[in-house]
């Protein structure tokens, strides 16, 4: 044991790093998906029915809404410890990867939610009017004009939700899911290993600085605002 | 052939009813372009918005060649839509799709075949003067190039009528005559009626055959707008024509004013033209026929309306009283309206 030291890198097992990165990866990404698609559907179904005139369309506004701002206002460490029921039922266990997985949705879902509805919301209300007059859709309003229309609104709020689930995995690794918040905290913190609480940081930042740059540059590309 | 039968259109605000459109009864026949000019808050925007059922009147209905737009919802409403085109102020194009993807657009709506689209979406591009500029974003183009392609969108799925709502209003003077001379071409190519919302006297004088004068939700008054230019009847369309034939009205007056104590001998004359006798050369047929007459023009305004010319033109005619009188009568059997506005 090298007691303190950050950088005794031969005391890192290489192997276990590059696994409970893997593990950070792969919650971050499943569960960016799954967030994605929930967030865009519960977005939707709040821009939509935010105008509305209808009493239950009101209604369910607002019961979606006051459930969004509810799940947002928890801290995740308490959501996490709240879901354990419901964790194991629906992955059968509370450890590991997967287990992470409910927790993370639930969290993240609503927080991006609202940065779709955001999104949708600064469309200029003349473009979705146009397409009206042509005859389109609701439906084709929604694929042809409020989705690529916001499109960098919604690929950078990805981005931001992507970074806030690292950050995310890593408290949920703390208490037994896995990735490089858990191996921080097992390996380095309780057996008092600097070095690795200082790989796992700088692989997590790494991490982060490279969803980052990936979703800077898609948004360059699909912005055809400014040219 | 569109028609509305007494419409009314009452929308409920926190402040108490507000009526938008009052009692409108119009008729706008097939292949003309019909002004509808008011100031901002006249109702005309509103009127037009209940022509493509994005607003529902209140009471009273509306025919479009003979369907009832007022009776039509869901996607009846919205294959009818297909069929009514309609161009905007801030042209609301989709800055994500490019020229000709934004033309595609309504063709996607209506379902037309990838082939089919792209043919025809092409052949608009050329129609509009794009050509060349099909793979461009919105955001590369001009504002008159952008109102090019909301002109092309409008026109892609063959619509019965066009809707233009203040369609010049955001552009400069010279490209709102490009847009307007573009409208006017494709009037006369395809024999589309054209319904033309807008608060400048310039382009509907330019352009439109009718015009119905909008104020406080009303139609007060309207007709060719030959007639409504040369005789307007109510005081805001006194207005509005007096901002568009003369807009130097008051230079003129203290100018003619000047002459008179400059020149007290001269007797000043005001010839207003409405019609063909402007295409004559009246004025250089006085000259020939009473050579010692000397003429000055001082202040002159002639436009070109699609009946004829209209305008005015003030002179300053010197010489013995012979040939003075007999110039005049020149002039009155011209038939163009002479008015003498001062004789020593």
């Amino acid at each position: 044991m090298t007691n303190g030291s950050y950088f005794a890198f031969k005391t890192v097992d290489w192997a276990n790093m590059g696994g409970a990165t893997w593990e950070t990866v792969w919650m971050t990404v499943v569960s960016m998906i799954v967030v994605a698609i929930l967030g865009v559907l519960l977005g939707l179904l709040l821009f939509e029915t935010t105008a509305s005139e209808n009493v239950w369309v009101k209604l369910l506004n607002g019961v979606v809404s006051f459930l969004v701002n509810v799940f947002r206002s928890i801290p995740f460490i308490i959501l996490i410890m709240l879901l354990l029921p419901i964790t194991k039922n629906l992955v059968g266990t509370i450890i590991g990867p997967s287990a992470a997985l409910p927790s993370l949705i639930v969290s993240a879902a609503p927080f991006y939610a609202r940065m779709v509805e955001l999104a949708f919301h600064e469309i200029d209300r003349g473009v979705i009017e146009a397409a009206e007059a042509m005859g389109a859709s609701s439906w084709q309003i929604v694929y042809k004009v409020l989705l690529p229309e916001s499109m960098p609104a919604l690929v950078s709020g990805a981005t931001v939700t992507t970074i806030s689930l690292i950050g995310y995995t890593a408290m949920a690794g703390a208490i037994g899911a896995g990735g490089l918040g858990n191996l921080a905290y097992i390996d380095g913190f309780q057996a008092n290993n600097n070095t690795i609480v200082l790989v796992a940081t700088v692989i997590i930042v790494v991490i982060v600085f490279a969803f980052q740059f990936i979703g800077d540059f898609l948004v360059r590309r699909i912005d055809k605002r400014t040219l | 052939m569109i028609e509305f039968k007494n419409v009314t259109k009452t929308f409920t605000t926190k402040d108490g009813d507000l009526t938008a459109v009052s009692d409108v009864n119009l008729n706008i026949d097939d292949g003309e372009i019909y002004g509808i000019v008011g100031y901002s808050g006249a109702g005309k925007s509103t009127l037009t918005r209940m022509l493509n059922g994005l607003e529902t009147p209140t009471s009273g209905e509306i025919d479009i060649n003979g369907d009832k737009i007022t009776a039509l919802s869901g996607s009846e409403l919205r294959k009818k839509r297909q069929k009514i085109g309609m161009i905007f102020q801030h042209f609301n194009l989709l800055w994500s799709r490019t020229v000709i993807q934004n033309i595609m657009f309504p063709l996607e709506v209506a379902g037309v075949s990838r082939k089919e689209r792209q043919e025809k979406a092409q052949h608009l591009v050329d129609l509009v003067g794009l050509t060349g500029r099909e793979h461009s974003y919105p955001s590369e183009l001009s504002g008159g190039q952008k109102q090019r392609v909301g002109v092309a969108r409008a026109l892609a799925n063959d619509p019965e009528i066009l809707i233009s709502d203040e369609a010049t209003s955001a552009l400069d003077p010279q490209t709102t005559d490009e847009v307007l001379d573009l409208l006017l071409q494709i009037n006369k190519k395809m024999n589309l009626s054209i319904v033309l919302i807008t608060h400048e006297m310039h382009a509907i004088r330019k352009i439109c055959d009718h015009v119905a004068v909008m104020d406080d939700g009303r139609v007060v008054e309207q007709g060719t707008v030959f007639n409504v230019f040369r005789n307007p009847k109510q005081e805001i369309t006194k207005r509005f024509v007096s901002e568009e034939v003369d807009p130097a009205l008051t230079d003129t007056n203290s100018i003619v004013e000047d002459l008179i104590k400059s020149y007290p001998d001269g007797t000043i004359v005001q010839l207003v033209f409405h019609g063909d006798q402007a295409k004559l050369p009246i004025v250089s047929e006085m000259i020939h026929q009473f050579p010692k007459v000397q003429v000055s023009i001082i202040e002159g305004s002639i436009h070109q309306t699609q009946e004829g010319s209209i305008g005015s033109l003030y002179l300053q005619i010197t010489g013995d009283k012979e040939s003075l009188d007999g110039a005049l009568n020149l002039l009155k059997k011209m038939r163009v309206e002479t008015e003498v506005i001062h004789r020593d």
